[in-house]
């Protein structure tokens, strides 16, 4: 038997918390249409949802809020808009407010190229409110690193899963060279464009130290960013969610702020995620890391030579 | 419609024994007088923060409190009632009220969030989305299989994952009831101006039992025994809102006065002398209890 993909981590602590602990899982059309693209065993615990989104939020957050830990299945993050608020406005206060707190794990789905209803990242939106932590594992390692957060801690949990993911067996390590000329910090589906981007540029001959970020909220700073960035004195945080007011410019402008390097940010373009090709304003792959690499050493180039003139993003 | 008799069995309160009923009113008193010495506290400036007052709907508390004394709290924003008919620290609610660390959220939440987690009483405190407690409280009964109340208002009511919980309520059997404190007000737009059902009829279509009825306290006893005899259920109360919707301010008289009708019929009973003592005795404690200094200053970060 090989390596487990991220989808059969998912199924295994699933049916691990359900048959072990006596936990619940809860969600809209969880045992129909492949069980949620296979990541939920098919076990006692799983309760149905009817289609009523805020609340079936409100229920899982009262769940949790009896020390159930209510795993809360969300198939498309999209969806968060409409049922966040028990999740932003109860579970995540609650703590700090009443000393008492409310741990729910909170699997959100994001997809690709579904249209705009169904393709959204939605973390960066969780990351800005007090009291949640906040992921996104890319990898089965990661997941089970996740879950071992969530059930060692009382806080609920963000989880911005990314079917892109769910085949994938594959641990990503970080890649730090002696020299480098950029630090790609990558965070969710970007990550599995990252290598293709760094090759692309090998080509022109720039080096680039890649650096996969599992923990967005809270983000703690540490020598795993900080020694790349040492090293290549220039950084990009690249992530699936939008770019305004998004986690890649809130992870960049804290990186550079600690560091003192400069560390840009790529996410999506402010544009709606549309369903045809042109229009789907999709998660940066690797050409367009590749481009934005390009355009942020050439300004680097230009300042470095005295040019004042700034380039101007397309 | 709206009427203080509306529903109400006649001569239900020899239903009770008198002891019963003086602890009932005993517990109204309890809520008016606190806050009484809340307002005379805010007139002072003491209280410096938004409240929201229970006066003029605590015989509601009052007797939910005797007959599911047991159950897992839910309450609305409007609560001080709620939180003291079912034993919450006088004391702390005080401390709540004036933001210090010995409230019963160490000052940081306030008159409409309150909670209380001791001497047996489970109360979770409400965040101010209205309604947000039905389907909180229907998912720990789900979860815990414990018996639970949800107190909401007309107003929540209205709120669409309101009814969406209660059909999940009805479709898993689960041992919730739900109590709506019908004031007509949404802050003060009337319900009839707002929807054009009853929150009884919604949930007698979702398949639940309901009883639409007055504020009188033994009426809410009598009806809350039947009621919860099968979850889950909903009663809506005809309530009267004796302050605005958040502040001390009035619109004059309101529509009924519960607590006069209620002390009046106790003296029907021929318990004068017990409600003189009883109104006496509280309305001290509560004297004593604002003008008590906390022990504690508030926080500082």
């Amino acid at each position: 038997m090989g390596k487990k993909t991220v989808a059969e981590t998912i199924k295994e602590v699933t049916r691990r918390h359900l048959e072990e602990n006596g936990g619940i899982l809860l969600g809209q059309c969880i045992s129909a249409v492949g069980w949620v693209n296979g990541t939920v065993p098919d076990t006692k615990g799983i309760i149905e949802f009817p289609m009523s989104d805020v609340a079936g939020a409100g229920i899982a957050v009262g769940a949790a809020m009896v020390g159930k830990r209510p795993i809360f299945v969300v198939r498309f993050q999209d969806f968060l808009i409409l049922n966040g608020s028990p999740l932003l406005n109860y579970a995540a206060k609650c703590k700090e407010l009443h000393g008492r707190s409310a741990p729910v794990f909170i699997r959100a789905l994001a997809s690709e190229g579904l249209g705009p209803v169904h393709s959204g990242v939605l973390h960066s939106v969780f990351m800005h409110f007090p009291g949640l932590r906040v992921c996104s594992p890319m990898t089965p390692g990661e997941y089970e690193q996740a879950w071992r957060v969530f059930m060692k801690y009382d806080d609920p949990m963000y989880v911005s899963e990314h079917r892109d993911s769910f085949n994938n067996t594959v641990e990503m390590a970080d890649i730090v060279y002696d020299q480098a000329d950029i630090t790609l910090f990558v965070v969710s589906s970007p990550r599995f464009a990252v290598d293709e981007a760094a090759r692309l540029l090998g080509k022109e001959g720039i080096t680039c130290n890649i650096v996969h970020i599992l923990w967005l909220k809270p983000f703690e700073i540490t020598e795993k960013y900080l020694e790349p960035l040492r090293i290549s004195e220039l950084g990009l945080v690249i992530d699936s969610s939008f770019e305004i007011c998004g986690a890649s410019r809130s992870i960049a402008y804290e990186l550079s702020d600690v560091s003192g390097y400069p560390v840009k940010a790529l996410g999506l373009e402010d544009h709606t995620k549309c369903l045809c090709e042109p229009y789907q304003n999709k998660a940066p792959d690797a050409n367009r890391i590749y481009d934005n690499v390009m355009d942020i050493l050439k300004q680097k180039q230009m300042v470095k030579h005295g040019f004042t003139e700034r380039i101007k993003y397309a | 419609m709206r009427s203080p008799d509306y529903n109400v069995p006649v001569d239900i309160v020899k239903e009770f024994d008198v002891e019963l009923s003086l602890t009932l009113f005993e517990k109204m008193c309890l809520v008016r007088y606190f806050e009484l010495g809340l307002i005379d506290a805010i007139n002072r400036k003491e209280v410096v923060y938004p409240v929201y007052l229970s006066s003029s709907q605590e015989a509601v508390a009052a007797a939910l409190s005797l007959e599911i004394r047991n159950y897992m709290v839910f309450a609305q924003h409007r609560a001080h009632d709620i939180y003291l008919a079912f034993g919450g620290s006088p004391e702390m609610l005080r401390d709540e009220l004036l933001g210090l660390p010995s409230g019963t959220s160490q000052g940081k939440a306030g008159s409409n969030c309150l909670q209380y987690h001791e001497g047996g009483l489970t109360m979770f405190g409400h965040h101010g989305l209205i309604g947000e407690n039905v389907p909180q409280g229907v998912g720990a009964a789900l979860a815990s299989g414990k018996e639970t109340v949800c107190i909401f208002g007309d107003g929540a009511a209205e709120e669409d994952y309101v009814l969406a919980a209660m059909g999940f309520a009805v479709k898993h059997k689960l041992p919730v009831y739900f109590v709506c404190m019908d004031n007509d007000l949404s802050i003060l737009t009337r319900t009839n101006v707002r929807r054009s059902w009853k929150i009884t009829d919604v949930v007698k279509a979702l398949g639940m039992r309901a009883v639409d009825v007055a504020d009188d306290p033994w009426a809410v006893l009598h009806y809350t025994k039947d009621l919860t005899s099968d979850l889950p259920a909903l009663m809506n109360c005809r309530v009267c809102r004796g302050y605005w919707h958040v502040g001390v301010g009035t619109d004059g008289p309101t529509q009924w006065d519960r607590y006069s009708m209620t002390t009046e019929q106790l003296i029907r009973l021929g318990q004068r002398e017990a409600v003189n003592r009883i109104e006496k005795q509280v309305q001290k404690s509560m004297k004593e209890l604002w003008e008590r200094k906390p022990l504690l200053k508030p926080l500082k970060k």
